[in-house]
């Protein structure tokens, strides 16, 4: 027998794949197992083209309790409590079905914090639309707004942070990306890892339906729009809120021996991990499995994507206990099978055997891939492109673009969206949402908190893969550590083009050997992650966009400090003087282009300051910080002063280091530096700290009350004015 | 005293209320399983926030047929006293044991922010020892929170001083701008005829923390420590 073209296309294998996987079987797959290769053998579940890279990053540290591999990592905060925490993709069904698409995102993360034992108690999200100008994007961007609120509001996770960009990279390949931070006695976390020969295996919540079959293959694929009709999952939030109680509750128990989500390839995935990992067989019997509609085969059972659904291996002696648990809920569960000592994946319909394959060829069989990157020519040159040689901002053009800069979407106010998620809910959250820069959840019990945050400059990235993983990294860490956080970890979701294009790879590659170094240098150990490409549409693909959420722990959560600044505050910048307009929000808005190159990156600068700004806030001398990020300086003050206050600025001790350029003053932008806020008595105090710490400190001016923005005594705009712009950039 | 807080499937405020009474009113109190039929036990009842039964058909619409709400019923007729919050409003309003209807947000969004609310009266179980004119500083997060009566029923409220808080400046004074979903007059809670069942939409539960933002909801939860007492011995 010859396998067709169209049947290889419809799993998304190709004919060398296949030849592997008879050589394996000795035999001919049948078609289950064919599908599951298919499923298994993907990006999305066996990361073909990223897991050679993946092995650059640091996965290792003194408060790593579990690392990449699990559904998702853990780090130790003391006193026993683990963090779990992860992000994931799940941007072409968002694509195509933008409110479904984003809730089954949330859906799907908060699904494997609970699994992990963890009590979910916060949620992030980190998209990436095209221009909101398109009726086509206001509708995605609208839907998946709607999708995440819904969804996470309804389960009663507060959603506290995450980041927006809008390029027109994103048109038809939108990224959402969702975060969920969760906490866990270190003691009692659960893995996906199946033991006891005899356990029993059941699957518990939705019933199973034909929805989702094959998104893991599809989400492999390039053009969502066109690959992904039919195969969006729905979401049911309220079905998972009694699932994830029933689970946590049955996790006290002792008769827990595994527990895996559904999730991507379903069934098909959850089943394979749990005994691959384990390094025991399953045998399960499709007709166990209770479904949603008549007629369904096992192949659509093994790749139904149904969501709300979790297998559960338990020991025998206590399934009576645990079905309990599930009935109080309301939830229905079936045992469907059983774990074996063969290390064999057995799927039974019935008497007939559709599949019999070891778990280890799904899993590390699983072929990899090393390609050849090779720079795009176009980028190369857009890089290399002098900004210096534009001319300069004029002293009479400074409030127009910084009204331009204000108002445009990558800067403006988020308030229209944040206001739509639930963020008070749980009683924990101590910054909310665009209080500070990163949020500030408090561990309740405990005098600690996390703060948390995502971030990733995706022009950076394009610009220079390299530099902008790098930036990716320590971004989002001095994000947590402008909140006096110290940042312990991170998770990363790395949302690329197609890895068959070498320019492509060339980005993957280089981004992950820039976020590696970065998360290295800042001891901040990758956890967990998920890998997203493929994010193409009409031949294009999105801009190179490695999401990273870092978790940082504050030990005593009444330190924290948010962005706003008091009136007689000095504003001091600490960190690096020179910046530049080089793949700037300002050289996008005022002359149109991505181009230069992206601001230096100096690891050890940046551990300086993030260092001296979180000593600053333990001790109290500062009550406010501040990053400088896409705007630059002036945009930063202004995101400091609430509508009511005004502010002298004076940024002559910067002017030298800038080239004496406007432009690059006022509006470029620069990593490791931070606007700090304190009262006028700490001002030496701080000095004397800085210069201990190797870390420039400049005074750039003071808060008053006047509500007027002047600068270096040329210009003055009232605040009311800009706040005016900033608030309205979002509406339509 | 004792506090009891009702979990249907899909509520999610049971937490917040949990940990209100438990750390912030330092209260003993225990949650309530919505196939119970007795509440037995307790001297006060909160009906949380959430979304019970996922909110599907109407907010509150399924989860009033819950066995336990029938224990409910008999405790509020005994003059227990209840505070029903966000989608317990939800649920006390279907219920027949608050007045009014909840209808989506005038703009049709979530909405979650901090707002102003003012106590209009200090006669019922969770406003006793309030002055009228307090200003309360209170969460919300509700998409279906505009309170909507006739102008009939609305005069019928007045009259019997039903109406126990509505939203304000942070002064105290009306401010249509301060109505965050489009209520009726502004109204953000209400009572019984009886005042010892109240309802509102914002959180009380979620501000006991200056940590959090604010503790004024304190002052809510613990004026049923005043008067709940009183009720409790009465019945």
């Amino acid at each position: 027998m010859t396998i067709t073209t169209e049947a290889l296309r419809e799993v998304a294998l190709t004919r060398v794949e296949y030849d592997q996987v008879v050589e394996l079987l000795g035999r001919e797959p049948r078609p289950v197992e064919l599908g599951m290769f298919g499923a298994m053998w993907s990006e999305h579940c066996g990361y073909k083209n990223s897991r050679p890279l993946l092995k650059k990053f640091p996965t290792t540290g003194p408060r790593v309790v579990q690392g990449p591999g699990e559904n998702a990592g853990v780090v130790d905060i003391g006193d026993g409590i683990g963090i779990a925490f992860k992000i994931e993709s799940h941007n072409h069904p968002s694509a195509v079905e933008p409110y479904q698409g984003a809730a089954t995102g949330v859906g799907g993360i908060v699904r494997d914090i609970f699994t992990m034992g963890a009590r979910p108690i916060a949620l992030l999200n980190s998209l990436r639309f095209g221009s909101l100008d398109s009726p086509r994007t206001r509708y995605i961007f609208d839907g998946v707004v709607g999708g995440i609120g819904g969804y996470g509001n309804c389960l009663g996770i507060p959603t506290v942070a995450g980041d927006i960009f809008f390029d027109d990279s994103y048109t038809g390949n939108p990224l959402v990306n969702a975060m969920c931070v969760g906490v866990v006695d270190n003691s009692a976390i659960m893995r996906a890892k199946a033991s006891g020969v005899g356990n029993l295996v059941v699957l518990v919540g939705a019933d199973t339906g034909r929805d989702g079959i094959h998104g893991a293959t599809f989400a492999s694929v390039e053009n969502p729009e066109e690959s992904h009709r039919g195969v969006i999952q729905v979401g049911n939030p309220f079905l998972e809120k009694l699932l994830l109680e029933a689970c946590l509750e049955v996790l006290q128990t002792e008769h827990v021996v595994a527990m895996q989500d559904l999730g991507a390839a379903g069934l098909t995935s959850s089943v394979v991990e749990c005994a691959s990992s384990g390094d025991v067989g399953i045998e399960i019997d499709v007709q166990k499995v209770t479904r949603r509609e008549q007629g369904m085969n096992a192949y659509e059972v093994m790749l139904s994507e149904s969501q709300e659904r979790m297998l559960v291996v338990v020991r025998e002696e206590g399934l009576e206990d645990v079905r309990a648990i599930f009935d109080r809920w309301d939830l229905h569960s079936d045992v469907i099978g059983r774990v074996t000592g063969d290390g064999n994946v057995c799927i039974m319909d019935g008497e007939a055997v559709e599949v019999n394959v070891p778990a280890s060829f799904f899993v590390d069989q699983c072929p990899t891939y090393v390609r050849d990157g090779i720079e795009s020519a176009r980028i190369a040159n857009a890089r290399a492109f002098d900004v210096d040689s534009l001319p300069d901002l004029s002293r009479e053009d400074v409030g127009d673009a910084l009204h331009a800069l204000m108002a445009s979407p990558n800067i403006c106010s988020r308030e229209p969206v944040v206001q739509t998620y639930d963020h008070t809910i749980m009683s924990n959250t101590v910054l909310p949402p665009l209080a500070g820069d990163a949020a500030v959840v408090r561990i309740k019990g405990t005098n600690k908190a996390i703060a948390v945050k995502t971030d990733c400059n995706p022009r950076y990235v394009y610009l220079d893969p390299y530099v902008g993983g790098m930036h990716a990294v320590a971004e989002a860490a001095r994000n947590v550590s402008c909140t006096g956080a110290k940042p312990i970890a991170l998770t990363n979701c790395l949302n690329f083009g197609s890895p068959e294009k070498p320019e492509g790879y060339y980005q993957l590659e280089r981004a992950v050997s820039g976020m590696a170094d970065a998360a290295r240098a800042l001891e901040t150990p990758v956890v967990s992650g998920n890998v997203s490409l493929y994010n193409e549409s009409g031949n294009e693909a999105v801009f190179p966009t490695p999401t990273v959420g870092v978790v940082g722990l504050i030990e005593d959560v009444s330190t924290a400090v948010g962005m706003t600044a008091s009136s007689g505050a000095v504003l001091l910048l600490a960190g690096q003087h020179s910046a530049t307009i080089g793949g700037s929000e300002y050289l996008k808005q005022r002359h149109g282009m991505t181009a230069g190159a992206p601001p230096s990156l100096d690891l050890d600068l940046e551990i300086r300051v993030q260092k001296f700004v979180q000593d600053a806030i333990a001790s109290r001398m500062v009550h406010a910080a501040h990053d400088t990020s896409e705007g630059g300086l002036l945009v930063a003050v202004i995101e400091m002063l609430d509508g009511s206050l005004g502010s002298a600025l004076d940024f002559s001790c910067l002017a030298s280091e800038n080239g004496g350029r406007l432009d690059r003053l006022y509006f470029g932008e620069a990593a490791s530096r931070i606007i700090i806020a304190a009262a006028p008595t700490q001002v030496e105090a701080l000095r004397t700290l800085a210069e201990a710490a190797d870390v420039p400190l400049a005074e750039i001016g003071r808060v008053n009350t006047s509500g007027v923005l002047r600068m270096d005594d040329a210009t003055s705009i009232p605040i009311l004015d800009l706040h005016d712009s900033w608030a309205s950039g979002l509406k339509r | 005293m004792r506090f009891g807080v009702v979990t249907f499937p899909g509520s999610n405020g049971d937490h917040d209320a949990l940990s209100a009474i438990e750390l912030g009113l330092q209260q003993e109190v225990a949650p309530v399983w919505h196939k119970d039929r007795s509440v037995d036990g307790f001297d006060a009842l909160i009906i949380p926030g959430g979304f019970s039964y996922g909110d599907y058909l109407r907010a509150g619409a399924i989860a009033r047929f819950s066995p336990i709400m029938e224990a409910v019923t008999d405790f509020a007729q005994q003059g227990g006293p209840i505070l029903g919050i966000c989608n317990g409003f939800q649920v006390l309003a279907e219920a027949g044991l608050a007045p009014g209807v909840l209808l989506r947000n005038a703009n049709l969004s979530f909405s979650c922010r901090w707002v102003h609310t003012r106590v209009e009266t200090g006669r019922t179980a969770f406003s006793n020892g309030l002055q009228p004119g307090t200003v309360l500083r209170l969460p919300i997060a509700h998409g279906e929170g505009r309170f909507f009566v006739t102008p009939e029923e609305l005069a019928h409220l007045e009259e019997r001083q039903q109406i126990v808080f509505r939203y304000c400046d942070e002064y105290g004074n009306d401010d249509p701008l301060a109505n965050p979903n489009g209520s009726t007059d502004s109204i953000a809670g209400v009572c019984n005829e009886r005042g010892n069942v109240v309802a509102l939409m914002p959180h009380p539960e979620r501000a006991y923390d200056p940590l959090l933002g604010g503790d004024e909801g304190l002052q809510i939860l613990g004026a049923v420590l005043r008067s709940g007492v009183e009720a409790a011995v009465g019945r």
